[in-house]
């Protein structure tokens, strides 16, 4: 019997895969062209990218940057072109780009705003990313008595005084706590605190001020406007409104029943209006809140109101990161014999935070696009100053421009905000992945 | 020996308020409450003594005086004659109105756009996430207003559709005219009209239905019914015989006849704008500022709704799917039996959250001059009456409710869905 079979003794060479499944073409038919309907999606959006292009990239790049009104734009268009439309005039960028950027503010203190922005991102780079070096964060602490300092002039020492009231507040704790106890030190601290800024700031500042002259040029807040305003507010409103809802996040979840409604009752209300309403408070009500006599700047009056309403939404984000820990985690913290605040502080805190970064930032983003809605109260942020742009007679009728500049600002803004909470939640992953 | 003592028995002092957990609680709540109302007070007496300096007690008694200013954009009758409330009235429900259809158009972009964000499709799903991105971080004013120049300045005149050669036609064979003063549409007319019935008399709250409406409504609402009883029979008769007879043209000539010879008994025809003088007379005046508003909102809530329907969607783990294709499942019955069911779970409380969003940020109408009820109790009417307090609470107390109402909504919605676990 002859021996017919065969077995192969060794590997068949690899083939390599067929050529529409592999490189660009493989990619091409995966993605694109898989069946019938992907076919027809891709050519329908084809045919929408090339109509979009076909129109914005001569609108964008065959512009023009130099002419004083529209009316002279649109004779350079039509004597290079031939036509009016499809045509983007820069130039109105170009002339108002300084007015959208720093509103009135005047144009030989500009380098005040810059620093105060510069200054900002030192202050905050300690704070974001774990590589800046460390003495940074002295600049983080003297932040936010530098900053009105620099924005709205006047003598330094006002700013070093309410800086001293901190100070103020540390010694009368380190004294009278040996002497009363801890919790009077601290009521003491904090009272002593009050009492300085309350009534002591003004005339010692003055004391000094006509002692010992230094300072800068005061600005008035009618002449803040444009980005810098817009950054201004959100930055404030973004800053103070964390710890607010911190706060209120907790007492939301206590087990203290007034203070629970109390909280509920301060969220509840201020989600349930729209911003705009707390903007007129701010504009017509707020005065009338205070003590007779009292008249506190605009700008300060819409950034508490602004402030009060982040502060409700940031409660909310922050409530449902804590709901979100596993119960497992509060019995251990009990545990381990830490109290309240310690548990809430070393154990709690880090890890809600922690899950509630996408909120917390579309939070954040959500407060820097509403600052827009102060023009309606008459600020002069860039939605405003583009409605004085187009109301003025060498710019009537100009729109496309000057919406995509302000737009694109805010994208860059707002997008920039939301990749850094990817970055950071990617960065505080602690989980094997 | 050793012998149980009782731990010496503490009398009440004091510091025990603030040291012993078992009081400190009750201390730190009334110090909170007392704090508040110290507060509370101070504002209210602040309130009351600048309010009695300028001259203006509380009142509300503005509201019975006549509004005297004219509100372009509305669903009833109003005059410049009527009053404030009138006015407000009339406010509240055009951000009704604007709320509604924005509601409406967004959920249908959103879940198009969210649907295709997934798609298989490389190109398809790159453009739907830079509309999202596009929409989500900008502005929702700056759509409003830009949407709003963009209708103004780019629209033909009503003047472009006259003459010989009109520069500008209407569109959709003669019925539809973009004009840059609105969209004029046609509206729908009954010959044999029932006429209407007036609701609270001549008051500021008068309120006209049409009969034909709620004729409408009610045979829509019957035929409705009778479908449903018609599915319930199919899927009893499907249960017991495993047959499943066919019911669609039943279904149909129930929808279509009855309505059908409700709207030839009532004459219904269509009015079209036609270009009179220097405008458009005739069919329905939408102006630009409502189109605006309304645009500019849905898009933007669109965007968001876009990453909840995604989001919804992917949280429904892919075994899900593939245990009901097990099953023998059809794909459109996996969608409409197994996936919808579990994500319009994770999707309906944020969505419902974002027509609450809607609904507030459409006070942002005062931008485009559209009078909603910011427009006119928080806007004009405020400005000319110089009744700052009243007007604002009031306006806060009007959002305040809706967003209540909202929430009630969402929270009974919760509770209906919620897993019940163990």
């Amino acid at each position: 019997m002859a021996d017919t079979s065969f077995v192969r003794t060794e590997m068949l060479p690899e083939q390599s895969p067929p050529l529409t499944s592999v490189g660009v073409l493989g990619w091409l038919r995966a993605n694109l062209f898989s069946n019938l309907w992907n076919t027809i999606l891709t050519v329908i959006s084809l045919a929408f990218i090339g109509y979009l292009l076909a129109g914005l990239i001569p609108w964008v790049f065959q512009s023009v940057w130099v002419a004083d009104s529209l009316n002279e734009c649109r004779e350079v268009m039509n004597a290079t072109w031939g036509d009016t439309h499809g045509h983007a005039c820069w130039a109105v960028i170009r002339e108002r780009w300084l007015q959208l950027t720093f509103g009135f503010y005047p144009s030989e203190l500009y380098w005040r705003p810059i620093l105060a922005f510069v200054l900002l991102f030192g202050a905050l780079a300690p704070v974001l990313f774990p590589w800046a070096p460390r003495w940074l964060l002295y600049v983080t602490a003297a932040y936010p008595f530098l900053f009105p300092w620099l924005m709205w002039g006047g003598t330094i020492w006002a700013p070093l005084m309410v800086a001293a009231g901190l100070a103020v507040g540390y010694f009368a704790h380190k004294f009278v706590e040996p002497i009363l106890g801890g919790l009077a030190g601290m009521i003491i601290a904090v009272l002593a605190v009050i009492v300085w800024w309350l009534f002591l700031v003004g005339p010692l500042s003055g004391v000094l001020a006509s002692i010992i002259p230094i300072g800068l040029e005061p600005v008035e807040s009618r002449n803040f406007g444009g980005f810098m305003l817009s950054i201004m507010i959100g930055v404030v409103a973004i800053g103070v409104s964390l710890p607010i809802g911190i706060v209120l996040a907790l007492g939301r979840q206590s087990d203290l029943l007034i203070v629970k409604a109390i909280c509920v009752g301060f969220i509840e209300f201020i989600r349930g209006v729209p911003l705009i309403t707390l903007l007129f408070v701010a504009s017509t009500l707020l005065n009338i809140f205070m003590p007779p006599g009292t008249n506190f700047d605009i700008i300060l009056r819409v950034m508490i109101m602004v402030t009060l309403f982040a502060a409700a939404y940031m409660a909310e984000v922050i409530r449902g990161g804590l709901a979100a820990l596993p119960k497992g985690q509060y019995e251990g913290a009990d545990s381990l014999g830490l109290d309240y605040w310690q548990s809430q502080r070393l154990i709690i805190m880090p890890q809600a935070l922690k899950i509630s970064i996408p909120g917390i930032v579309s939070t954040f983003i959500g407060i820097f696009k509403d600052t827009t809605l102060v023009s309606i109260i008459g600020l002069l942020d860039p939605l405003g100053l583009s409605n004085a742009i187009r109301a003025d007679a060498a710019w009537n009728g100009i729109y496309w421009e000057l919406f995509a500049f302000i737009a694109f600002l805010f994208f860059i803004f707002c997008f920039g905000m939301s990749r850094y909470s990817m970055y950071l939640e990617r960065r505080l992953r602690t989980d094997h992945r | 020996m050793t012998t149980l003592t009782d731990p010496p028995k503490e009398s009440f002092r004091l510091s025990m308020l603030i040291y012993d957990t078992r009081y400190r609680s009750l201390t730190i709540q009334v110090v909170a409450m007392m704090g508040f109302m110290l507060l509370a007070a101070w504002l209210i007496n602040n309130t009351l003594t600048n309010l009695a300096t300028l001259g203006k007690p509380i009142d509300f008694g503005f509201f019975r005086d006549p509004a005297s200013y004219d509100i372009n954009q509305r669903l009833l009758d109003y005059t410049s004659r009527d009053t404030h409330l009138r006015a407000s009235f009339i406010g509240l429900l055009n951000t009704l109105v604007v709320a509604v259809l924005g509601c409406i158009t967004a959920t249908v972009v959103g879940v198009l756009v969210g649907v295709l964000r997934l798609s298989s499709n490389w190109l398809v799903a790159r453009i739907m996430t830079v509309y999202v991105e596009m929409f989500r971080n900008v502005p929702v004013l700056l759509w409003i207003v830009l949407v709003m120049a963009i209708l103004i300045e780019s629209l033909p005149a009503p003047r472009a559709f006259r003459g010989e050669e009109p520069t500008a036609t209407m569109n959709f064979f003669d019925t539809v005219a973009v004009t840059n003063r609105g969209v004029y549409i046609p509206e729908p007319l009954f010959s044999r009209s029932l006429g209407d019935i007036s609701l609270f008399g001549a008051s500021s709250m008068r309120f006209n239905i049409s009969l034909d409406l709620i004729a409408i409504l009610v045979v829509l609402g019957v035929c409705i019914f009778a479908v449903r009883k018609v599915t319930a029979r199919a899927n009893r008769i499907q249960e017991a015989t495993g047959d499943r007879p066919t019911t669609w043209y039943i279904n149909l000539g129930i929808l279509v006849l009855p309505m059908a010879a409700l709207l030839v008994a009532l004459g219904f025809h269509l009015g079209y704008p036609a270009l009179k003088g220097f405008n458009f007379q005739g069919g329905t005046h939408l102006r630009n500022s409502l189109i605006a508003l309304w645009l500019a909102l849905s898009l933007y809530t669109a965007a968001f709704i876009a990453e909840i329907v995604r989001g919804g969607i992917l949280a429904i783990s892919k075994g899900q799917t593939e245990a009901a294709g097990a099953l023998g499942l059809r794909p459109n019955r996996i969608m409409s039996l197994v996936v919808l069911p579990q994500a319009l779970r994770v999707i309906i409380p944020p969505l419902i959250s974002n027509y609450l969003n809607l609904t507030k940020n459409s006070s942002l109408a005062i931008a485009v001059g559209y009078m909603d009820i910011t427009g006119t109790l928080g806007g004009i009417t405020m400005n000319q009456t110089g009744r700052e307090l009243e007007c604002v609470l009031l306006l806060m107390l009007v959002y305040l409710s809706i967003s209540l109402l909202i929430s009630a909504v969402m929270n009974w919605y919760n509770n209906r869905v919620k897993l019940v676990e163990r």
